[in-house]
């Protein structure tokens, strides 16, 4: 890796302090000038070149290189959220390429910085997967680079099992407190004052009285209400060497590290567009450039017709909220007009639109922001639709071009980044340690054969057998397996709901 | 730069991509997969066993959104017309695929099935690289220094600069005159080898009889072409006559009609006179057919080439009974009887796809 020649230097400070002029905020960002191998090699890694070591990340770099080699795809730029940010600026890029990318890395730079939900990541994330490596590769000379690589395949096929938003929550952990859900007494055989020291004597109360204590303790559940955390809960209770813990402790940072990309995919490059394409068209780019640089601009916005295009869909609307905002289309009065004509032409110079995309940056993540900003309007302008298969031609076909269908559509597919919602329900299953967990259906089957298998990696972590509950066309389904062997029976749905749902509630007694 | 990290997990995936086709191997040999995915040097494997598994959704996630023309009711543009369509913004079914080269495929299939290499013989055609000291380099170890070499160049060099003196000749080398004996890289010739593929195209070898010559013939050819360097295949179908045809042919033909399979052995017999004389080539006929013959006395006509002069000409003659409905099975059961205790011919019963991979072993087995 080499530092910038002279000539992107000075691209770097004209961008850089351009984007300043417009108000973005970012950490100090150091471009590294690499080779596309180079690049390559860092983007298998995540953009962190020094993480641990570990198959999947040799597996990535394959077949980056090899659809690289093969023309079908060329990484433009990659840049990682810490302080100061890296950028990866690829040597064999034109000039207005590199401008480009500059002025796109400032934007996810400002996102990075300023998005709420980027706001409890390390910045010093570098540093830490570096430290993670080394601990990695030390267990590895420690125990073996097997024993230890078997133990990263089976966390990992876990990783998604992570609660993204308890960062931002105290989540009632759902323990009894001293005083608290009411002590039972023990009951007394009735019996006259002078008799009662016989009758009941203190030894045999004081008895019975740890008894129940313990069978309260018992029926307490565990964990006390579900959780989506389920590495935390694996953590927590599962029988884990001090290795393995730590391993499990690291892989669920990392996951927790990258989670916000995952929320705000739409947003982070709808940003980074906006700016780049800002910056380019009214200052960076000379005349000379601007077909090449239309011509990158628009193949990295081009849609196909049965795909959604993240740069796409975040630049469309954030450039439609600073025009609703400019012309006052938006509050209270602009909503109950439904003239379609009138709303076309509403043009009241609020000039509130930049103020506003700089407040949707920080506040809203995508789910929030699809939701709040897709209006009519604007679906219809992007001629959005939602498609489904048909049943007798097996085709894809549009099914309805209705806002409100497209977006509950793109929410459903946002939802918990696209990953099905799983949780711990209890980690005692029929009193015999088993752990069982529910899948949030909604619609949506596992991949039953997948789901099987990462079963299996989770009954190696948690010593016991362990079941999940999920539905398949609608029919309750429980997966289980004991160590040996996979099951999966049907049942009747609600037993999970309802263990979730009555779990969930306070203890009350 | 030192060795990168990127390597180490890079070869330490190609070690498990490697681990995952030998416990497959099976499965890929009996469902074919493999073929028709081959280029020169390369087989692309589907591996979807090698990807993490993870709590995901599966494919009944058939809604989604799009962007773009078009009514309600009207197809999605740009997808298949098979209704195979993988529109979408979850990427439908992505499966893992690696490229692994026919070498290492060659070498997996030995390790599995414990084949021995052949040991070469013959002399021609093929070539080997040897190396020998005789070519000329400007880097070397002191113990490879080339004195007269070196003199003279540095001789050049005074010459050239006017520091020579002929009436005091001393003449000092600098590092620049030094030179050195270096490897050359010789091709020698070595032994070659030809394949010839008989198949019965009579009406009995039906479509998966012909599927299973094909896997059978793929797998062949990939452990050959890994032990020669050059490897000729030449392809014969008969039924009561033979032609030489090209593979495409060889795999798609169907003919009907009876069955004589003396016409191929004497076709056979003449390409490897024309072609694949003894004194040069190592030649592995191989026959595949459902076991029926015309007549008994073409099957002793067939014996009789056989001995005479087929198994004096080739390496060893290979015979793989495909199991078909109609065929009877006789023929294996007459070769058997007449070469019973010979070597040079191996017979085998193909019942079904799992029968190729002992097959294999059987007719590669001997290391001829």
């Amino acid at each position: 890796m080499a530092n910038l020649t002279p000539d992107l230097a000075a691209l770097r400070d004209e961008a850089r302090d351009l984007a300043r002029s417009y108000g973005l905020d970012f950490y100090e960002v150091i471009f590294e000038l690499v080779d596309h191998d180079e690049l390559n090699m860092v983007a298998s890694y995540g953009g962190f070149p020094t993480r641990y070591p570990h198959w999947r990340f040799g597996m990535e770099y394959e077949q980056l290189s090899k659809s690289y080699a093969w023309g079908l795809s060329k990484i433009y730029e990659l840049v990682i959220n810490n302080d100061p940010c890296y950028a990866y600026l690829m040597r064999s890029n034109s000039i207005t390429d590199q401008k480009l990318v500059m002025a796109h890395v400032y934007g996810h730079c400002d996102f990075f910085k300023n998005n709420a939900w980027f706001s409890h990541t390390s910045r010093k994330m570098m540093d830490v997967l570096a430290n993670h490596g080394s601990r990695v590769r030390r267990y590895m000379d420690r125990h073996g680079v097997e024993v230890v690589e078997d133990f990263l395949d089976v966390v990992q096929s876990l990783d998604n099992l992570i609660d993204p938003y308890s960062p931002f929550i105290h989540r009632d952990d759902g323990r009894v407190r001293e005083g608290e859900g009411g002590v039972r007494e023990v009951k007394k055989i009735a019996a006259k004052d002078y008799m009662d020291r016989f009758i009941n004597p203190p030894q045999f109360l004081a008895e019975q009285k740890r008894k129940m204590q313990e069978e309260d303790a018992r029926n307490r559940c565990f964990p006390a209400r579900p959780t989506r955390d389920v590495l935390k809960f694996l953590l927590d209770h599962a029988p884990l060497q001090l290795w393995q813990q730590d391993i499990l402790a690291m892989m669920r940072e990392e996951a927790y590290y990258f989670a916000p990309q995952g929320m705000t995919k739409i947003m982070n490059e709808g940003w980074a567009v906006y700016w780049h394409s800002k910056l380019m068209t009214q200052h960076l780019v000379d005349a000379s450039e601007i077909v090449h640089y239309c011509d990158t601009h628009s193949g990295t916005l081009a849609t196909r017709p049965g795909q959604i295009n993240p740069y796409k869909m975040g630049v469309e609307l954030f450039r439609d909220i600073e025009q609703r905002w400019d012309k006052g289309r938006f509050g209270e009065r602009y909503q109950a007009c439904d003239d379609p004509e009138v709303r076309r032409r509403w043009n009241e110079p609020t000039k509130l639109g930049r103020e506003r995309i700089f407040e949707v940056r920080r506040i809203y993540n995508d789910v929030t922001f699809i939701d709040e900003f897709i209006t009519p309007e604007f679906a219809e302008d992007q001629k959005l639709f939602v498609y489904g298969r048909n049943q007798q031609t097996g085709q894809l076909e549009i099914v309805d071009r209705d806002y409100r269908k497209v977006k509950n559509q793109l929410l459903d597919a946002l939802t918990n980044f696209g990953n099905p919602i799983i949780r711990v329900v209890d980690g005692n299953y029929q009193n015999r340690g088993e752990l069982y967990l529910v899948h949030d259906w909604c619609g949506a089957d596992l991949q039953m054969e997948h789901a099987q298998m990462t079963l299996s990696g989770l009954q190696k972590l948690w010593g016991r057998p362990v079941h999940l509950e999920t539905s398949e066309e609608g029919k309750g389904k429980l997966l289980s397996f004991d160590g040996t062997q996979s099951t999966s029976k049907d049942i009747t749905k609600t037993t999970g709901q309802a263990l979730a749902v009555g779990r969930g509630d306070p203890p009350s007694r | 730069m030192a060795v990168r990290r990127i390597d180490q997990d890079h070869t330490r995936f190609r070690q498990i991509v490697r681990g995952k086709i030998k416990q497959n191997l099976k499965r890929f040999v009996s469902s074919g997969e493999l073929i028709g995915k081959q280029g020169d040097k390369f087989v692309s494997i589907p591996m979807p066993q090698i990807a993490l598994p993870r709590f995901r959704y599966g494919e009944n996630k058939k809604d989604g959104v799009g962007q773009g023309e078009g009514e309600p009711g009207q197809p999605v543009p740009g997808q298949e017309g098979e209704g195979e369509g993988q529109a979408g913004e979850n990427a439908g079914k992505h499966t893992l695929e690696v490229d692994v080269s026919l070498e290492d495929l060659a070498r997996i299939l030995g390790e599995e099935l414990e084949l021995p290499n052949i040991e070469p013989r013959g002399k021609k055609n093929l070539r080997a690289s040897a190396g020998r000291y005789t070519g000329i380099s400007r880097n070397g170890p002191q113990s490879l220094r080339h004195f007269k070499r070196t003199f003279r160049e540095a001789l050049k060099r005074q010459i050239a600069s006017g520091t020579y003196d002929p009436d005091h000749p001393v003449i000092v080398p600098i590092r620049d005159d030094m030179r050195f004996r270096s490897v050359q890289t010789r091709e020698v010739p070595q032994a070659s080898a030809a394949v010839i593929y008989m198949m019965d195209v009579s009406g009995s070898m039906g479509r998966e009889q012909k599927e299973i010559v094909r896997i059978e013939a793929f797998w062949i050819d990939t452990w050959l072409r890994h032990q020669y360097k050059n490897l000729e295949v030449c392809y014969l179908v008969h039924d009561a006559a033979a032609h030489v045809v090209d593979q495409h042919t060889f795999f798609h033909l169907r003919e009907s009609g009876g069955t004589k399979i003396s016409s191929a052995y004497e076709l056979c017999l003449q390409v490897m006179r024309d072609k694949y004389p003894v004194a040069e080539w190592n030649v592995y006929p191989f026959h595949f057919s459902d076991g029926d013959n015309w007549s008994s006395r073409d099957t002793e006509r067939c014996v009789d080439l056989l001995k005479t002069t087929m198994l004096p000409a080739c390496n060893q003659f290979c015979y793989g009974q495909v199991k078909s409905a109609y065929g009877s099975g006789q023929f294996k059961k007459d070769l058997d009887q007449a070469f019973r205790g010979d070597e040079k011919v191996i017979t085998t019963d193909i019942l079904d796809r799992d029968g190729i991979l002992p097959s294999i072993k059987d007719f590669l087995g001997k290391g001829r």
